[in-house]
Parts: structure tokens; C-alpha cells; sequence
């Protein structure tokens, strides 16, 4: 079966998204954040926090199962059976009685697992390839704005188990073959370069005359401050880090100068959310947020055996200039900008390339030194995401909806909140998504 | 613990066998005159297929370089700390290649300084390419 690409909006020049405003986000649920699976606890399992995290996401929109015609579970794992070469770790289990009786439900789950077990009675559309939730969300916003369903519900899983993360596989061996015999040799391992990030980066302070720490630190710390508001985050959930700039400066460094904390730590969790068409989307119990455009794609691609600066700032702008063609934003119409986090590297490269609050080139350390508090004046990464509430994935999305409904809490932003630009966007891919709390 | 171990495949083979051969060679689009490595089917700028294997002056300068101290690779872990640097190639300084610089101590790296080619046994009968410091 080849896999339906034909719904993606991955490349510039598609134009404002033909369903502007018409497609609407209506309700996030997240299950606990465990720092792994033990292997025992049944209410704890992958699938019963799947299932936890949908049946949040529906009472959170007010929408019961039954209303439910479209189902988007993207089955990829980071650890365990199903999570890469690099992911094969994990014991081998005596299975339990159904529907636990093999990994599905346990560290892998899928849209057939949901089906069955979720039991959702009126699904019409459930597409079996359902990607990540950088584009899964603008898979379903598509659907649901090309008419395949009316009532989308995405899961999105994140596992980690015992063990070491991402240890087994292609990194136990003595071998390096295909893309890695250009890297690994030298130990330029992607994960430990934060998705070649680090080493541009690098080349980015020299160039600019600022220090990793000058830079990174405020941002984390930042990062750190927002995630013990949430509700739902691991920190907030199982005890507060409290990061400083000096616990970060002192913490362990992994890739020097890249340190513990610009990495986001693994965590055992499922989120979910509710998408519908504007129309529904006004007889449901929450404030609408409205969809101004998805994209997927990439913005660019390494020129030579790693990526460099250029690479980076280039790719980066490429895929600004997609986000806000496709939104009709401009850079100073974005009041929320929650990009991704899961190497701290990515910050600073979106920050310019998107202009947020009119930081150009260069710019970014003197911006991230400055107040990025929720309560400033330029509440940067508001929700905290994967590095102040552990890797879901989801924190860029939830706080960016809260905030536009105006109910994020201790959270809640001083500024204008009408606009959000939000993201899953690892490395120079482009998958972003636009939202606004009224119809364009 | 020695370096891991490159598979070379049917693109890749004649750098390696060059490599083993203790020269630095990438690949050259004969349409636009544009060296690129690591090799791919056709020219990532003109997208030729017309591709040639060229010789390196095999000297190159210190980019930027970051030190592994706790990395996923199995292999490379009882080398830690170790340094790892990209390289600019100065045929053309958008090539560039991963170094540990050997003989250079852990942090103690000098961005920019002029560096050339050297090679390592990584395995019986293979190399891989290194950079060390221009005296």
C-alpha cells in the first residue's frame, strides 16, 4: 500500500490554505507523564494513557464518542519494538491477557488497537498511515476541511522504557553503513548532535559574538519556568526542577557545549486532540480555535556530510516563507510562537527565521538575555515545551490553544493572544501550524 | 576501542577505495563545475548525473567543533572525551568532513586553524580519512 502524500502543503507557493478558518481545533486531553513504562502497571500501559488522553480531549471539546467519524493514531514509537534500528532495547515480556497479549497497547499503539479498544462506533475515515504530530495535526485538519470526516480525533504516544534511550540497534555496532558512514565513525552521532544542530550553532556564536551559555541558558531556564505551570508536564507532575542558569551552566555536559538540559528527556505519555469544522466546532463546550494553515515538508537538507550555519539559517527562512504564505500571516500578526524544542538548537534558528517580535538575524542572543517571561513583553515558548514538561511533543500545540481561548493559567500571556504559530519541527522540516482564535 | 567501521556501498565505494589508498577525493558535476561529497546519484545543484571522482587538494581549515562526552555510540564511548570538528574543505569550503584531531588535546581546538589530510586504520584493510594540524 503506498502511503497518501497528496494532502500535504510541503513547499512554497501553494498560497494561502484553501481551508482558512474553516477547520477548527476543539479540545486537547493529555494522559499522566511517566519517565517510563515499568513494565507492570496495567493502568499505566501506552494504550490505557492513549485512551485516557482521547476520552480527555473529547470532554475537554464536549463531544461524546459516538460523534467521533475520524480517527488519526500515528503508531511511531522512540523506544521498544517499532522505534528505529537505534530503539531495540526493552525486555522481552511474558504478555498478559487481552487486549495487552502482545506490544500493541503495552509500547506500541496503532489505529487498529485504538479501534478496538477506544471502540469509537461511528469512524468513517482512519487512514492507516498517520505521521508524527507535526504533520498528523495538519493530516487531520485537511481531512476534516476536505470533507472525509467531520469530527477528528488525533492521538499522538510518546514511550520510554527501561534502559538506556536509543542505545541498541545501529549504535551497539562496530559498523556504520548507509548516511551514518559519513558520521559515525567520528562519533557525530545525529541524536547527541541535536539533530545536527549543535555544531551550526557553534558556528552561529562564533559568527555573532555570543557564548552557548549567554544564549541557550535564559532560553531553558525560560523553557523550565513555563512547564512547572502546566498542568499536565512531567516537572509540574513529578517534582519541580526549578532549573536556573547556574544548575544549567553546571549540569552534564553530553555533546560540550551542549549539556543535559538543551535535550529533552524521555518521558512515557499520549495526547489527543479534537479537530472538527468551523461549524461544529460552534456547538461545542470550548471556545473554537481556528486553523489559518498546516505545512509538512522540509525546508532544506544538509549541503555536504553535516550541516552547517547556512544550511540552517537557510532552511529555516524556506520554511518561514511557507508557514506565513500559507497563513497570510506576517511576522508581526504572531502573538503565541511556540516552536519546537527538543534540542534546545532549534530556538534560536526559528526565532529569526520567523522575525517573532522582530528579531533579525543575529539577533536572538541579546533577545533571549531580555524578559521572555509570560508576564513581559515577549513571552517566548509560553508553553514550556518538550525541555519545561518532558518529550510529548504536545506542549507547543496545548499552550498555543489555551492561550487564544485565554485559559492558560498562571500562564496566560499580558499580550495580545489572537494569533498562534506552533510546531513539531525537528531539524529543518516544515511542520508547522497556524492558528487564531476568530475566523479570518 | 578503535573508530567505527565504514560499509562502503555501491556510491560510496570509490572514495573508500581512495581512501585506502590514502587520497581525499569527492565528486565533481561536470555540468556546473560544483564538488560535492558525501556522493549522490546526481549533481544536488544542477541535478547532472554527470559525475566525475576528482582529487582533493586535501587540506582544509577548522570550522566549528563541539567535545562527545556522553554519546549514543557504543563503540566511541571508551574514547571519551573526545573532540569532533567539521572541516572545510578549501577546494571549496561548502565540503566538509567530521574530525577527532587527533594529537589535539580535548577543547584545546583552534577555530580556523589550517588543517590536512591524514588517514586511519580503523580494520583490516580500511581506512578512514582524518585531519591533523598544518605544522
Amino acid at each position: 500500500m503506498t502511503q497518501d502524500t497528496g494532502w500535504k502543503r510541503d513547499k512554497e507557493g501553494l498560497g494561502v490554505w484553501e481551508h482558512q478558518g474553516k477547520v477548527a481545533i476543539t479540545g486537547w486531553g493529555m494522559s499522566p507523564v511517566d519517565r517510563r513504562w515499568d513494565g507492570m502497571s496495567m493502568d499505566k500501559t501506552l494504550g490505557a494513557y492513549a485512551i485516557l488522553a482521547a476520552q480527555r480531549a473529547l470532554e475537554d471539546a464536549g463531544v461524546k464518542l459516538d460523534e467521533v467519524d475520524g480517527l488519526f493514531v500515528c503508531p511511531d514509537n522512540l523506544a521498544g519494538a517499532n522505534g528505529g534500528s537505534a530503539a531495540n532495547w526493552g525486555p522481552t515480556r511474558p504478555y498478559f491477557a487481552p487486549p495487552y497479549d502482545s506490544e500493541e497497547g503495552l509500547t506500541i499503539v496503532t489505529k487498529r488497537w485504538m479501534l478496538d479498544n477506544l471502540s469509537p462506533p461511528n469512524i468513517t475515515y482512519a487512514p492507516e498511515y498517520v505521521p508524527a504530530i507535526g504533520e498528523g495535526l495538519g493530516m487531520a485538519a485537511q481531512a476534516v476541511g476536505d470533507g472525509k470526516c467531520k469530527v477528528a480525533l488525533y492521538v499522538y504516544v510518546m514511550n520510554n522504557l527501561e534502559g538506556r534511550y536509543r542505545r541498541g540497534g545501529e549504535s551497539a555496532s562496530a559498523y556504520s553503513r548507509g548516511d551514518n558512514q559519513w558520521n559515525n565513525p567520528w562519533g557525530a552521532n545525529n541524536i547527541d548532535l541535536q539533530a545536527s544542530g549543535t555544531i551550526p550553532l557553534r558556528q552561529y556564536c562564533q559568527k555573532y559574538g555570543t557564548t552557548w551559555e549567554e544564549m541557550m541558558g535564559p532560553a531553558i531556564v525560560n523553557e523550565h519556568r513555563n512547564g512547572l505551570m502546566q498542568s499536565w508536564g512531567f516537572y509540574a507532575l513529578h517534582g519541580a526542577s526549578g532549573l536556573n542558569y547556574e544548575d544549567y551552566v553546571n549540569s552534564r555536559p553530553i555533546a560540550w557545549p551542549a549539556r543535559i538540559w538543551d535535550y529533552d528527556r524521555p518521558v512515557n505519555a499520549a495526547g489527543a486532540f479534537v479537530i472538527t469544522t468551523s461549524e461544529r466546532s460552534h456547538d461545542m463546550r470550548q471556545k473554537p480555535v481556528y486553523i489559518l494553515n498546516h505545512n509538512e515538508g522540509r525546508g532544506g537538507e544538509a549541503r555536504s556530510s553535516h550541516m552547517t550555519m547556512e544550511d540552517w539559517e537557510d532552511g529555516k527562512a524556506r520554511v518561514a516563507r511557507m508557514v506565513y504564505e500559507g497563513s497570510g500571516l506576517r511576522p508581526e500578526d504572531v502573538d503565541i510562537f511556540n516552536p519546537y524544542d527538543g534540542f534546545s538548537v532549534f530556538l534560536p534558528f526559528a526565532l529569526e527565521a520567523f522575525g517573532w517580535h522582530g528579531v533579525k538575524k543575529g539577533d536572538a542572543a541579546d533577545f533571549l538575555k531580555g524578559d521572555i517571561s509570560v508576564e513581559g513583553a515577549h513571552p517566548f515558548c509560553s508553553g514550556g515545551g518538550n525541555l519545561g514538561n518532558g518529550r510529548t511533543r504536545t506542549a507547543m500545540y496545548i499552550d498555543s490553544i489555551e492561550q487564544l481561548r485565554g485559559t492558560a493559567g498562571r500562564r496566560q500571556v499580558t499580550v495580545k493572544a489572537e494569533t498562534a504559530v506552533c510546531a513539531y519541527d525537528p531539524g529543518l522540516t516544515a511542520w508547522y501550524l497556524c492558528l487564531s482564535n476568530s475566523q479570518p | 576501542m578503535p573508530k567505527l567501521i565504514p560499509v562502503p556501498d555501491e556510491l560510496s565505494k570509490p572514495f573508500w577505495d581512495a581512501v585506502n589508498e590514502k587520497r581525499l577525493i569527492v565528486q565533481n558535476c561536470r555540468g556546473c563545475n560544483t564538488l560535492q561529497h558525501p556522493p549522490r546519484e546526481a549533481c544536488r545543484d544542477c541535478g547532472s548525473e554527470n559525475l566525475e571522482w576528482k582529487e582533493t587538494s586535501g587540506r582544509g581549515h577548522i570550522s566549528a567543533f563541539v567535545v562527545m562526552m556522553d554519546s549514543h555510540l557504543e563503540y566511541r564511548t571508551p574514547d571519551q572525551p573526545f573532540n569532533l570538528a567539521l572541516i572545510t574543505l578549501d577546494d571549496d569550503p561548502r565540503v566538509n568532513f567530521f574530525s577527532n584531531l587527533p594529537g589535539v588535546p580535548v577543547r584545546e581546538v583552534q577555530i580556523g586553524a589550517a588543517v590536512e589530510a591524514t588517514f586511519e586504520e580503523v580494520a583490516p584493510d580500511q581506512l578512514i580519512n582524518e585531519w591533523k594540524l598544518v605544522d
